[in-house]
């Protein structure tokens, strides 16, 4: 098998991470629950993770950091927590179903306006557009740093200085970036910051996060158990109990301080270098293939690691199952909950084929998927 | 027979600052260790730390020059 799925989950992980998760499953208590060795020993590993990713992410204090079940459920809590009835909203074509539905539920059910600002063809963002849209009056931007779908990456610093002079917050997904394109919350100037944990983290599924920078407060989606000042009626107002009730996946988040430790080790300019050029490479190759049309490269900033790509006019869930099941390679076919996307590139009825790299994949197989793509576009 | 001593107890404003000192004190060995908030110094469950009373300034001093936020700082009677 050879797996270029990566931007659905990453596969291959470290192997600290799978051996980090099974100490942790045979033996933490409740994180926060407790004095007891089991529950500090889990409260200290989620203690550093929340170190690591405000290193990672340039978010200063790690109490800013909130763990979620994954980067959905951390934009929900934002989205939720931060919007009030009426408000004025912004996000771009490029938005997952994850920004999107939150933003649309909060237009139907709040009385919320929203504007979505287009990309072109090439999956480039109208920057003008974008200007024109932030009206001092928008509470809120949510924007993507990069397409889950072409692998575009925009500039997100341009993006916050805009949000900044308008006096609007941004939020932003980090779900395809966080682990292979550096992210500096402090230097850029970014409000919010959505992740997860089980994509280019290398952490478990079930992990991910927001972190909320320093003066912005989200009312928190869920409360309940905090572990501390349990007769009191309301839920703590500190981070980053506001935004943890209930127990945590520290067997999870444990794993997920592995794949941490992996990326610190070897910096994400090494490792986003080296996925970058997994992608050039494929990109490079599947381009000279007659009938092969690569969607989007309409970034700022170049790709994350992903190609999309459609053969002819074959349906794209057919290539994606003609190079699982005879080529053995995992891809994702479809729409990839990116809509909006899809009607901007004009691949709404095709879908598209995505193929997505991680550090584990070699130069090998990027060839045999360019051999592949090549082989199904010849009897397309 | 048990017999109390004279603590001092510091308690935390969230269990994040809480595991802060935790993560210090097995690095830096400081004094003391982490116990369950005593009932008299607050009812709920929650963490403290405590130490021996005569061992307060040290640990007091360890967590000024770690950075280490807390919330009070309690002297108490327990076991």
């Amino acid at each position: 098998m050879i797996y270029f799925d990566n931007a659905a989950t990453t596969a291959a992980k470290p192997p600290a991470v799978a051996e980090t998760v099974a100490r942790a499953i045979n033996g933490f208590g409740g994180v926060g629950r407790g004095v007891h060795e089991a529950s500090l020993d889990a409260g200290l590993a989620v203690f550093h993770a929340r170190q690591q990713l405000a290193r990672l992410l340039g978010a200063g204090d790690p109490a800013r950091v909130a763990f979620a079940s994954n980067a959905t459920e951390a934009l929900n809590t934002a989205v939720n927590g931060l919007v009030r009835p009426g408000d004025a909203l912004v996000t771009t074509a490029a938005s997952h179903n994850s920004v999107l539905r939150p933003l649309y539920r909060a237009v139907d059910e709040r009385g919320c306006s929203l504007t979505v600002v287009p990309h072109d063809a090439r999956g480039a963002l109208d920057y003008d557009a974008f200007d024109a849209a932030l009206e001092p009056s928008v509470r809120l931007a949510v924007v993507t740093h990069a397409s889950n779908l072409t692998g575009d990456v925009y500039d997100i610093a341009r993006i916050a200085r805009i949000c900044r002079e308008r006096g609007a917050l941004l939020l932003v997904d980090a779900a395809q970036t966080a682990g292979v394109v550096p992210i500096d919350m402090g230097r850029d100037g970014l409000d919010l910051v959505a992740f997860t944990g089980h994509k280019s983290l290398y952490g478990p599924q079930g992990t991910g996060g927001l972190v909320v920078a320093e003066g912005v407060d989200v009312e928190p989606l869920k409360v309940g158990g905090s572990g501390t000042h349990s007769y009191n009626r309301r839920h703590p107002a500190r981070m980053p109990e506001r935004l943890e009730a209930g127990t945590l996946n520290a067997h999870g988040i444990a794993g997920l301080g592995a794949g941490l430790a992996y990326i610190e080790e070897r910096g994400v300019e090494e490792i986003g270098a080296r996925v970058r050029a997994l992608a050039e490479r494929f990109e490079r190759g599947v381009r000279g293939i007659e009938g092969v049309r690569v969607l989007g490269g309409g970034g700022d900033v170049g790709r994350c690691g992903i190609v999309a790509l459609n053969v002819g006019e074959l349906d794209s869930a057919a290539v994606g199952d003609a190079l699982n099941a005879e080529f053995g390679i995992c891809t994702r076919a479809g729409a990839h909950c990116a809509p909006l996307m899809h009607e901007a590139l004009g691949t709404q009825n095709q879908g598209a084929v995505r193929f997505s790299f991680s550090s584990f994949n070699t130069a090998d197989e990027v060839d045999a998927g360019i051999a592949a793509v090549a082989a199904i576009a010849q009897e397309a | 027979m048990r017999r109390k001593t004279l603590k001092a107890v510091v308690t935390f404003a969230s269990a994040s600052d809480a595991m802060a000192v935790e993560a210090a004190a097995r690095e830096a060995g400081f004094p003391g260790r982490m116990i369950p908030i005593p009932s008299e110094i607050s009812a709920g469950c929650g963490l403290a730390w405590c130490v021996p009373a005569e061992e307060r300034d040290a640990l007091l001093g360890a967590l000024a020059s770690g950075g280490l936020a807390y919330e009070e700082v309690h002297e108490a009677e327990l076991y």
